[in-house]
């Protein structure tokens, strides 16, 4: 059955997992291309700054942000990222590396109703915490998470 | 203990005092008062462990580390204590065979005397006899079973699929294992295994899907008791290991995974949890600290001998945490006494395999024979003659590791080398001559390409900090539980008080410094890199022995450490 269903999806496309995310929902593709692109935030080197120009800017720290990600990633390139945020009505999740150059990786916005959660896949030069933020009831909350880069070999 | 073992145990003391070579076969039986095996049951459930045996087939000698060093909480705890201070943590008395097996002190002259560890034959006459006083009991291999020897090289792993099988292993999990290819594994676990051995491991999930790659654990009934065992394999395989070998399967640790499994077990009525895990024994200690509901972790990589549990408090009460060392040198027998349904006392013993001590199984040597006749020839080839000690071990060389460098450095012409952290290899006495067998135990992997490269000094220092990371990050999640990667042709400082980066320092070349700027020629081996290639590791060690016949004592290379003043993982 797994097989079958691997098989089906390489056969589609390769944009399966999207198409899966916004038919379960956790997409709304209209909203997404309707939001204008902020060229400032994406393009800001630092986190403080990307936080700033995409308006959560003195986050306060939040536990009800969780954020499952590898201790040490197994592929720097493609790093597995889930964040769930319990935070009543959470708007949109947005994701920081610090280390990278340009520091915002994504902003989710939600739809009303949508269940706050996503999972996607992000890049990593270094190791580096990987920041979330999460905007709710028009007020910010962020969480962090350090994530290890290595150029492993030498185990075991 | 009884009287008649002690009484045992003080003549092996006296034998070994006085120089003498022990081969007491008669110890074992069961006629012999006080032999050294009896070992009395307890309770009525029995876990047999047996964990990163690396192919080691036949008895052979293994010298536990004299540096293997602990820092922050796992500073002076187990598994970080060596030599005297390991002894007296265990009140284990010095000069016994006990203090032979656990430490590396005296190791030359108390090998002589005691003679090698290990072999099939002798662990499956050990297991027989410890299962027979322990009916139901199950045996369990914590894996890096598959790999660490030619022939297991040569047949792909199945010298150790049919070993395992007649020794009547009954539950795996794997690290090693991997590097034989996703697809080999799968034969293995789909074919030979099927309806005999079940491959557990709840850490390995698919890519794409994230759907479970083998049963993340299985329930069996001993003496009407369920018990479940869950497995870890190693966790950053696709990371110490190249990642083409499973490019679709995603490990890491999943302690929140792991709760699950262990809730699951619980409410299918298992009244014992144990984790066979590959973990390492840091991360077992700390994922037994965040996980509730485990009885016991019986855990291996690390390759510690380490002579009881460390009992780990958490919200579900407490979890045993063993480690029961590697190269076949131990078997692990944990007794448990189940009561209303739950664990209510337990005995631990790490059995040392001393193989004079212990008759042969004769169907485990026949089979051993005729895997072995095939490539007798090739292993039995004498190469050199060792005139000092020759091992591994250790947090930062071994003297056959040096070995390893010098062949690099010279046959390939390199200011410098590197040679892997790896924590398998066997030891061999002065005097001893290196066989081809032997090379294939230091080297014997699925990409064993040596390479030439020209590295910048500052390239050579990242390096060095990353692998120095993996084995003394402050958060045992974040360590892989090799060693640090041997250098030769550089000497450095190591300041274990410093973080990631700030580790290395002081690193000279030809007595000069090493300029950052500047290209040094680097040879290595093993390269994690697909499409990597380049002359084995073998054939350039081995050519190297031809050449020199004899090999003196070697130097060791060895960083100055800083901020190891007390630590008793250091001798």
């Amino acid at each position: 059955m797994n097989q079958l269903r691997r098989t089906f999806l390489k056969g589609t496309s390769a944009a399966g997992t999207i198409a899966v995310a916004i038919a379960a929902g956790l997409l709304k593709p209209g909203q997404v291309l309707a939001a204008e692109w902020n060229k400032v935030a994406f393009g800001a080197t630092t986190t403080a700054d990307a936080m700033k120009d995409i308006g959560v800017g003195g986050a306060a720290e939040s536990k009800d942000i969780l954020i499952k990600a590898p201790d040490i990633a197994e592929n720097g390139a493609v790093v597995p990222v889930e964040v769930t945020s319990k935070i009543p009505g959470t708007t949109a999740i947005m994701i920081f590396v610090d280390k990278n150059q340009n520091p915002l990786i994504a902003n989710f916005e939600l739809s009303n109703g949508t269940e706050p959660y996503i999972s996607t896949r992000i890049k990593m030069a270094n190791t580096s915490f990987v920041r979330v933020a999460v905007k709710a009831g028009g007020k910010a909350y962020t969480a962090s998470k350090e994530v290890k880069v290595t150029i492993g070999g030498c185990g075991g | 203990m009884s009287m008649h073992r002690r009484e045992f145990l003080q003549i092996l003391a006296v034998a070994a005092a006085s120089g003498f070579a022990l081969n007491s076969r008669s110890a074992l039986s069961a006629s012999s008062a006080g032999g050294f095996y009896d070992l009395p049951a307890f309770g009525n459930v029995s876990l047999l462990h047996i964990t990163d045996c690396h192919a080691q087939l036949l008895p052979i000698h293994f010298r536990e580390p004299n540096v293997n060093i602990g820092l922050g909480a796992s500073r002076n705890r187990a598994p970080h204590l060596v030599g005297e201070k390991l002894l007296k943590a265990y009140a284990i008395r010095p000069g016994t065979v006990e203090a032979h097996a656990f430490s590396y002190l005296d190791f030359d002259h108390a090998a002589r005397t005691y003679g090698k560890v290990g072999g099939f034959p002798q662990l499956a006459t050990l297991v027989k006899k410890i299962r027979a006083s322990r009916p139901g009991s199950l045996l369990l291999d914590g894996g890096d079973t598959w790999q660490g020897s030619g022939t297991a090289l040569w047949t792909k792993g199945q010298d150790m699929v049919d070993a395992g099988k007649l020794l009547g292993v009954d539950v795996m999990t794997g690290h090693w294992e991997f590097t034989l290819g996703a697809e080999r594994v799968k034969e293995i676990v789909d074919n030979d295994f099927k309806g005999k051995v079940d491959f557990v491991a709840q850490n390995v999930k698919t890519n794409d899907f994230g759907d479970q790659v083998f049963q993340p654990y299985v329930i069996k009934h001993i003496n009407g008791i369920p018990v479940a065992i869950i497995g870890q394999a190693f966790p950053y395989t696709p990371i110490a290991n190249p990642r083409y070998m499973t490019p679709d399967w995603s490990f890491g640790i999943q302690d929140e995974n792991m709760q699950k499994q262990v809730d699951e077990v619980r409410a299918k009525g298992a009244q014992v949890v144990v984790v066979l895990s590959h973990n390492g024994m840091d991360v077992d200690l700390k994922m037994a600290s965040r996980v509730s509901g485990i009885d016991a972790i019986l855990g291996g990589h690390t390759h510690d001998g380490v002579p009881a549990p460390s009992i780990v408090k958490n919200a579900g009460g407490q979890t045993l945490v063993t480690n029961a060392g590697s190269n076949g040198k131990f078997l692990g027998v944990l007794d448990l006494d189940v009561r209303g349904g739950k664990v209510a006392g337990f005995k631990y013993k790490l059995l040392p395999v001393f193989s004079n001590l212990i008759e042969p199984d004769t169907d485990m040597a026949a089979l051993i024979q005729k895997v072995r006749a095939p490539y007798q020839a090739k292993l039995s080839e004498k190469l050199a003659v060792t005139e000092g000690t020759l091992y591994r071990r250790g947090n930062f060389n071994g003297t056959f590791d040096q070995l390893i460098l010098d062949a690099l450095m010279e046959v390939k012409g390199a200011d410098a080398a590197f040679s892997p952290g790896f924590r398998w290899g066997t030891s061999l006495l002065p005097g001893e001559a290196i066989t081809m067998e032997h090379v294939m135990d230091q080297t014997a992997i699925t990409y064993p390409y040596t390479t030439l490269t020209e590295m910048s000094g500052e390239t050579i220092k990242m390096i060095m900090e990353d692998v120095c990371d993996n084995l003394f990050n402050a958060d045992p999640y974040k360590q892989q539980g090799g060693d640090m990667v041997r250098v030769g042709g550089i000497s450095y400082t190591c300041d274990l008080r410093q973080s990631f980066g700030k580790r290395i320092d002081h690193m000279t070349f030809n007595g000069k410094p090493v300029d950052p700027h500047r290209t040094y020629k680097v040879a290595g081996w093993a390269p994690v890199a697909e499409g990597a290639t380049g002359e084995p590791i073998w054939d350039v060690v081995a050519g190297y022995l031809r050449d020199k016949k004899t090999i003196t004592p070697r130097k060791l290379n060895l960083p100055k450490l800083v901020g190891v003043e007390g630590n008793a993982g250091i001798a």
